[in-house]
């Protein structure tokens, strides 16, 4: 496909804007004005023509079954997309006076109480831009309590399958990451024993975790942090697993973060925005980052917390993403929500017992919204779980997340999502047996995969060593 | 409404599949002392119908003036229809992160296409595909520069937004980095003199703003030559993207990394966000700069194709060595920012910040005109502080009077009576007249 640089002509664009004030005005000294905009010049009509081209070019859940683990690719609502793009929106301006703002604050106090309600959390920040910023957050007001009452933690403790912004995380505030050992794929207690000490700041720990378990030594785990005065913190990603069934403010953890564009059905738009809400336990809340929003009487306000951390972005959040939330809780409501977390684990536990015959990893028990598979018996073939993600294309799937986590050799992570139905499902199946097959009786049709897609098996090595990041 | 499209009847075949009688017994791995018991406290379901009664129940409340003259880092401007038309593409929004090049060239290309757009307007050398917003991209930079420079100090011009020194506050405080103020003098630009005074090897970076939180446009090239004598770097944070339609480009001032908020390329103002936030360098700091590359390469085929690269800087890959936390951007802003930029090209693109210019140039003589003087003399872009004889109270009801809303005080540097007022190709000749009646009724 044409890159827009090579469609461009000068004197193609005719977009045009009316002056409406005819007298002179002082002119600006030419010492700052550029002389040229070399950005590419094209007509409307190519415009269009090229990003419709380049969008019939990209996949996503609205073309078919995106079972990319740990993302939670469900359906989003279209009534969602079409209200978050209403005129009203369109030209609100952040700082407009709070009397015509009460609507727009009224969603974002609702959307706080109803997070509270399904976490078990105290209070809530909106503000984080992702869940990798909700992380930052929820761990700068932990460093901020730890400040003020003089104590000087620096290690965060991870499971050696935990996300990859967990340790950034924790190294953008300058503490030390250690990571320990899982065993049979979740955080085992005593090993955490061992390891939890006075400098110890937190445990980052994901539930259900990367593995599709269920901790379930989460309460045993909340007392040994607890003993040594240090916190545990919730990375929301896979809150679709329980939703609606148990709660993080009910296992003992101190501070969470949510990420509204996975659980909460907004669009992760080829890569954001998204929104990475924080909550927090009573104890934590005066630290919560500025502006909070207040409610007296039905009137709606901000107001800055007593030992707020500060601010950690311009004004107050991702509005119109948490806008389409707000939406989706009052869509399903609470019978609804546990439907969710119902049906997606269903959904990978169906996708699990069909095929961990086929793709076994070395566990096997219940999953929650995941099932983490494994393509290392298939290197026997010269076989990579790459090459299967590939042959997956074939079949007009998406692959699932692949090589993560690490602890699974040849990961294969599934997270099918409740918003797919068995059809679906069976067939995605049929297309995972029938690739194992063609491992062991065609291996070259699998190892040339994919045969369908526009372009094939990008050079990634040429892309870093010859640098090209722009035209 | 529930988006759950299973039968009873497929729910039952499954859970006979999985070996289990009911859907609780999913949950059995749970301890019962953490089962949620009965409800909890959430609204009843509503339908489609009865989400949109009660969402234009909520939104008629706020009616908000239609004339709007506020600015401050998030901007009134034009939105052409390509913008959603493109933006509404279920392929682009629906889609995650680019992990599979074979099903991603559509939101590859066009962040290929973001960066080198964005490249080819401020001279940059490495555009990477999008950070949150302008507050935090300007965190990363002062970052990167730790990382460049390794020194514990940091300048900052006291006329960089108030709430993007705030931010950079929070995020240095638990690295024992210290922030030193460079302050304004009377033009409202960076005091040169003060600038001048300071050691060298001292700093890391110098972080300024231009056009500044006053609007006033500053002499990069002066601060630049000061910075580089000092052996450090400059940051430049720029709120107001569309200035870029009428001055030079800052990589050729001398810049080492540019921080921007790009919500004026097409983004609607949202009541603060999403938005779009840009991080540039120069070459030999790519390897620095945080979050997602698109880079160009070939596919087996010999065919032009685009892939992330540079990965080893990414928390996915190398975790707590990782250059930044990031992972979700805002990629499909990024692609509204380029179709903005692309349906008003270079010559409406200049056209439209000259607009601006030219508007806010015009409420200055109108209201010099009137009596009333500026809080700077230095030359400005769209955004202008004037001294006015009265509260924020008495202001905001005065223009609430003629539907118009604007003017940020500057209660932040203890100006008091000094107020911003922001002037974009969305307020008409009329609307600047009906200010000017505003402020001298009474």
């Amino acid at each position: 496909m044409k890159l827009l640089k090579e469609l461009s002509k000068r004197g193609k664009n005719k977009f045009d804007i009316e002056d409406d004030i005819n007298s002179e005005v002082e002119i600006l000294d030419d010492k700052y004005l550029r002389n040229d905009i070399n950005i590419p010049d094209i007509s409307e009509i190519e415009l269009i023509r090229h990003f419709i081209s380049l969008s019939r070019e990209n996949y996503g859940v609205d073309n078919g079954f995106y079972p990319l683990g740990s993302c939670t690719m469900k359906y989003n609502p279209k009534i969602n997309e079409e209200v978050a793009k209403r005129e009203e929106l369109k030209y609100f301006h952040p700082l407009t006076s709070i009397e015509y703002s009460q609507g727009f604050l009224k969603i974002m106090w609702e959307i706080e109480e109803f997070l509270k309600s399904l976490t078990g959390m105290d209070a809530f920040t909106l503000q984080p831009a992702a869940g990798a910023h909700g992380e930052y957050t929820g761990l700068r007001i932990m460093w901020e309590y730890f400040n003020e009452k003089g104590e000087k933690r620096n290690k965060v403790i991870l499971p050696d399958s935990s996300h990859g912004t967990n340790p950034a995380s924790s190294s953008m505030l300058g503490l030390e990451v250690i990571e320990i050992e899982s065993k049979d794929g979740m955080v085992d207690p005593d090993k955490l024993f061992d390891v939890v000490d006075e400098n110890t700041f937190a445990l980052m720990l994901t539930n259900p975790n990367t593995l599709g378990f269920f901790e379930k030594d989460i309460l045993k785990i909340s007392k040994i942090l607890k003993s040594k005065g240090a916190l545990l913190y919730y990375d929301g990603a896979n809150l679709n697993g329980f939703i609606g069934i148990a709660r993080p403010g009910d296992m003992g953890f101190d501070a969470v973060h949510l990420n509204l564009h996975k659980t909460f059905s907004t669009p992760h738009g080829g890569g954001g925005p998204g929104s990475g809400p924080v909550g927090v336990k009573e104890f934590l809340k005066d630290y919560l980052p500025y502006p909070v929003i207040e409610n007296n009487d039905e009137f709606y306000y901000f107001s800055k917390p007593a030992k707020s951390i500060g601010k950690v972005r311009s004004f107050f959040g991702n509005f119109s993403v948490i806008l389409k939330a707000y939406l989706f809780i009052k869509e399903l409501g609470f019978e609804g929500l546990k439907e969710v977390s119902q049906i997606a684990v269903l959904n990978a536990n169906y996708i699990k017992e069909k095929l961990k015959k086929y793709y076994p990893s070395q566990f096997d028990k219940l999953v929650k919204h995941e099932c983490v598979l494994s393509g290392k018996i298939y290197k026997n073939f010269g076989i990579k779980t790459l090459d299967i993600a590939k042959r997956i294309m074939d079949y007009g799937f998406h692959p699932p997340t692949i090589y993560f986590p690490h602890i699974v050799d040849e990961a294969l992570m599934i997270e099918p999502t409740e918003t797919e139905n068995k059809e679906t499902l069976d067939a995605f199946i049929e297309a995972m047996i029938k690739i194992s097959d063609e491992i062991k009786n065609n291996p070259e049709v699998v190892k040339n995969a994919p045969n369908t897609t526009k372009i094939q098996r990008p050079d990634e090595l040429k892309a870093n060593k010859e640098l090209k990041v722009k035209w | 409404m529930k988006f759950i499209p299973h039968t009873q009847k497929e729910i039952e075949e499954m859970m006979r599949d999985i070996g289990i009688s009911s859907l609780e017994d999913l949950f059995k791995d749970i301890p019962d002392e953490i089962k949620i018991k009965g409800k909890l406290n959430l609204p009843k379901p509503l339908s489609e119908l009865g989400i949109k009664n009660e969402i234009e129940n909520i939104f008629s409340s706020d009616i908000p003036p239609k004339r709007i003259f506020l600015g401050g880092g998030a901007y009134y401007h034009f939105i052409p229809s390509t913008v959603n038309y493109i933006l509404n593409r279920g392929e682009f929004y629906t889609s995650y992160t680019p992990y599979q090049p074979e099903l991603s060239q559509g939101i590859l290309q066009a962040l290929f296409e973001f960066q080198s757009v964005l490249s080819d307007l401020t001279g940059a050398d490495v555009t990477n595909a999008s950070m949150y917003d302008g507050s935090t991209s300007l965190v990363e930079a002062i970052f990167m520069a730790e990382r460049i420079k390794d020194r514990r100090r940091l300048l900052v011009a006291n006329s960089l937004n108030p709430e993007y020194q705030e931010v950079i506050k929070t995020y240095l405080k638990p690295r024992n980095i210290e922030i030193d103020y460079i302050d304004f003098g009377e033009d409202g630009r960076i005091d040169l003199d003060r600038l001048k005074n300071k050691s060298k090897d001292d700093f890391s970076s110098l972080v300024i703003q231009s056009p500044n939180f006053f609007g006033i446009i500053e002499d990069i090239e002066g601060i630049n030559k000061i910075v580089k004598d000092k052996d450090a770097l400059l940051i430049l944070s720029i709120t107001e993207m569309l200035s870029l339609g009428m001055l030079k480009p800052p990589f050729e001032l001398g810049v080492d990394i540019l921080t921007g908020e790009a919500q004026s390329f097409g983004l609607p103002l949202s009541f603060g966000g999403p938005y779009l936030g840009i991080i540039q360098t120069r070459k030999e700091f790519v390897r620095e700069i945080p979050g997602r590359i698109v880079g160009e390469t070939v596919d087996r085929n010999g065919e032009r194709c685009f892939v992330m690269t540079l990965r080893t800087r990414e928390q996915d890959i190398r975790r707590e060595k990782a250059k930044s936390n990031i992972c979700t951007n805002n990629s499909l802003n990024a692609i509204a920012s380029l179709v903005y930029l692309m349906t008003v090209g270079p010559e409406g693109l200049k056209k439209i910040a000259n607009l601006n210019y030219k508007k806010a140039h015009y409420l200055k003589q109108r209201l010099t005109n009137e009596g009333y003087s500026l809080t700077f003399s230095g030359p400005f872009f769209n955004e202008i502080t004037v001294n006015l004889p009265f509260s924020y109270d008495i202001l905001k009801e005065k223009l609430s009077l003629v539907g118009i809303e604007g003017g940020v005080p500057l209660r932040y540097y203890g100006l008091d009576n000094s107020y911003l007022f922001a002037v974009t190709e969305m307020n008409s000749r009329e609307d600047i007249e009906l200010l000017i009646c505003a402020l001298k009724e009474g």
